[in-house]
């Protein structure tokens, strides 16, 4: 079978029937093969785009979102989505094209050593020499990006060998053994039952929660084991949608723009389990988390999470489910010690004016109208902060957000992603800013050939205002340098040229109408909010 | 913050080296010896890597080491526990007059002359790491024109 060919029906056997791509000579082969196939090819405008499309459908779908690109620039365009994913652990097939074999090393046309440059972000790569390797090589691909600690992995394929046909012999596999990799899944039982043995002995249990329990798909788990526990939760930014957050056990976000309640809880904490979380610099910022008398048990798939950043009490290296679920097997009986209600008093909460257009009664508005099931996904920004503190993760709704990497311009292909994967059962909510969404503004128009009624919530304040409050913490106020988007375009045209169906809101009573609309009959929709210039992410 | 040795046993693909190299390199890890070479086994090679770190970071070392796919084993070697051996190979500064010092010198750390010009010597020496500091020292004298260390290599005892 011809090797361009066999990629298509390698993938059928995957169970893939959607994936993101964008062609160029190097990929010819593989795109008249993906022609004659049942696979649905959606183009985008950008390789990046191609890649965080790709994640948005992944984290949908829980598997592998799978995208193709040509070599040389395709290949390094995707590079930002391949490391936006590698961050924030999600599976990732890349298949990219690559000058013929006896070109390699000659400095071609549009040739670029993707395998060197992707190294740092893939969680493997291949450079198939051979077409009678790829079978073996997209089988491994597909099993490294979707098991254990997830991520993308990038298979360089050069246009000859596309052509080149596979042996039938090569085709017969035999059972999958990679023997560099082997992934822990169940944790070790003795470990298990000392973290059971501290968090029942403690006075002041938590629960630390990060991105991997959605990767481990072990939402029920952990709303099984608080249950029975009664330990209340924090979580990471990645880790916001893994307990529902109207929750009576759950305490909010920790990190540098979290809840006070939740970095409150981690101070007045004894005895803290951590469970797919990589407790980055950001999530712990200005906390103690080292301090004598709190007992740190950590779960990861990923053996060197744990005591990388973090010195840890009770190692527990596995899948966050499994754990879970034998930890609630383990626990005694049900204690409830609500030790956290003396906190929720000193939690001071800022009064917000009611009537006034702010992101804190903006994101009260959008949590009002979206469904329960929305998955919201979000670029990176202000905008980002104010949806992760005030947009509460409800029922079964989903967050997807550039956690690790900060990327912005990864929202609206996220969006689509998503919206491709689940489009007809799930509404899409993509909230962004004036300065992210220009990054990768052309996939308006992917957004709307999707035929899906995603809608985008676009917060305007004419600034990079993250930038801008770094600049003021830094700096002193007033000193701001290269922050001011004063030549924006016209957003409601820009929407409304893209075929969306446009609104520009400036109260709250105009963004109400817009969303009722949208609800009335979903189309793929841009509301634009004008907010006040100069909010910070912490006031509101 | 003391010298250590890891033993990796690796796939021998291409680009196994550039893997290792790149994830030290960017997780900031100095490397103070590398040696790489084929093993009992077709397609497996064996690093002995040498590095200045404290047990924290060793532990990351090897921690990340394992996570590269073509890593099959992580071992720490030390003195104890593994048998260790670097070659030099010093070309020393020697008038014919001279020969009979270096000669001798090269006798007691029990190398050997393998190359010898009018106005040098070129001294092959087998061992640890200690012993080869200690004849580098006493060559000096004379002056070292050119000279290469292999970095230890070594197995684990046993």
């Amino acid at each position: 079978m011809q090797a361009a060919n066999y990629i298509c029906k390698c993938l059928e056997d995957h169970g893939v029937d959607t994936i993101f791509g964008y062609p160029g000579g190097a990929v010819l082969p593989l795109y008249e093969a993906l022609r004659k196939s049942n696979i649905k090819h959606y183009l985008s405008s950008h390789e990046q785009c191609v890649v965080h499309s790709a994640s948005g459908y992944a984290r949908a779908k829980g598997k592998a979102g799978v995208c193709i690109v040509t070599s040389g620039p395709g290949a390094t365009n995707a590079l930002t989505g391949i490391a936006t994913a590698y961050s924030d652990s999600i599976p990732l097939v890349v298949i990219s094209g690559q000058v013929p074999t006896f070109a390699i090393g000659k400095d071609v046309f549009q040739e670029a050593d993707i395998i060197g440059a992707s190294e740092p972000f893939t969680k493997h790569n291949f450079l198939v020499q051979n077409a009678d390797e790829l079978p073996e090589v997209m089988r491994r691909a597909f099993h490294i990006a979707q098991t254990g600690r997830p991520g993308p992995v990038l298979i360089d394929v050069p246009s000859d060998v596309q052509n080149n046909m596979i042996s039938s012999g090569a085709m017969k596999l035999g059972p999958l053994n990679i023997p560099g990799y082997k992934p822990i899944f169940e944790g070790h039982p003795k470990q298990i039952k000392k973290a059971v043995h501290i968090l029942q002995t403690s006075r002041k249990p938590l629960i630390c929660v990060g991105g991997g329990i959605m990767r481990s798909d072990a939402c029920e788990h952990l709303l099984e084991f608080v249950d029975k526990s009664g330990i209340p939760v924090v979580h990471t930014m990645m880790g916001k949608g893994a307990i529902p957050e109207d929750h009576p056990y759950a305490l909010g976000m920790i990190g540098g723009h979290g809840h006070n309640l939740a970095k409150l809880a981690i101070q007045e904490s004894d005895a803290i389990l951590i469970v797919g979380a990589r407790i980055s610099n950001r999530a712990v910022i200005g906390l103690d988390l080292e301090h004598k008398d709190k007992s740190i048990i950590h779960i990861d798939v990923d053996p060197a999470e744990v005591g990388k950043n973090l010195t840890t009490h009770i190692p527990v290296v596995g899948d966050a489910s499994r754990i879970l679920s034998r930890m609630t097997e383990k626990l005694d009986q049900s204690k409830s010690i609500k030790w956290f209600d003396a906190l929720k008093e000193e939690d001071t909460l800022c009064s917000i004016p009611e009537e006034q257009f702010n992101p804190v009664n903006i994101m009260k508005m959008i949590d009002d109208k979206i469904a329960d099931n929305a998955i919201i996904t979000t670029d990176v920004g202000q905008h980002q902060i104010w949806t992760a503190r005030h947009l509460p993760v409800r029922g079964k709704r989903r967050f997807f957000t550039s956690g690790g990497l900060g990327t912005m311009g990864y929202g609206l292909p996220a969006a689509i992603g998503a919206a491709v994967a689940k489009g007809d059962k799930r509404q899409v909510v993509c909230i962004t800013g004036d300065g992210s969404i220009q990054m990768t503004l052309a996939e308006l128009g992917i957004a709307r050939g999707t035929g899906q009624p995603i809608l985008f919530i676009l917060l305007n304040n004419s600034r990079l205002g993250m930038v801008k409050e770094l600049q003021d913490k830094a700096y002193g106020s007033e000193s701001y340098f290269g922050i001011h988007l004063d030549n924006n375009p016209d957003f409601y045209k820009i929407a409304d040229a893209y075929g969306l169906k446009p609104y520009r809101t400036t109260t709250l009573d105009e963004l109400e109408t817009a969303m009722n609309s949208y609800n009335d009959s979903p189309e793929v929709t841009l509301i634009e909010c004008i907010i006040q210039p100069n909010l910070n992410t912490i006031w509101g | 913050m003391r010298q250590r040795y890891l033993s990796v046993l690796v796939e021998n693909h291409s680009g196994v080296l550039s893997r290792i190299a790149g994830l030290f390199s960017r997780r900031g890890y100095n490397i103070d010896s590398l040696s790489v070479g084929t093993t009992e086994s077709a397609g497996i090679s064996r690093m002995t890597i040498g590095v200045t770190c404290d047990d924290k970071l060793l532990e990351q070392m090897m921690k990340q080491l394992h996570k590269l796919i073509p890593v099959l084993k992580v071992n720490e070697l030390s003195h104890s526990n593994a048998m260790m051996n670097e070659l030099a190979v010093i070309k020393v500064r020697a008038s014919v007059k001279q020969r009979r010092e270096v000669m001798d010198l090269t006798e007691i750390f029990r190398g050997q002359i393998v190359d010898v010009s009018d106005s040098t010597l070129t001294v092959s020496l087998l061992g640890t790491q200690d012993k080869i500091d200690a004849a580098v020292t006493q060559l000096q004298s004379f002056g070292i024109k050119e000279m290469i260390r292999t970095g230890a290599t070594g197995l684990q005892r046993g």
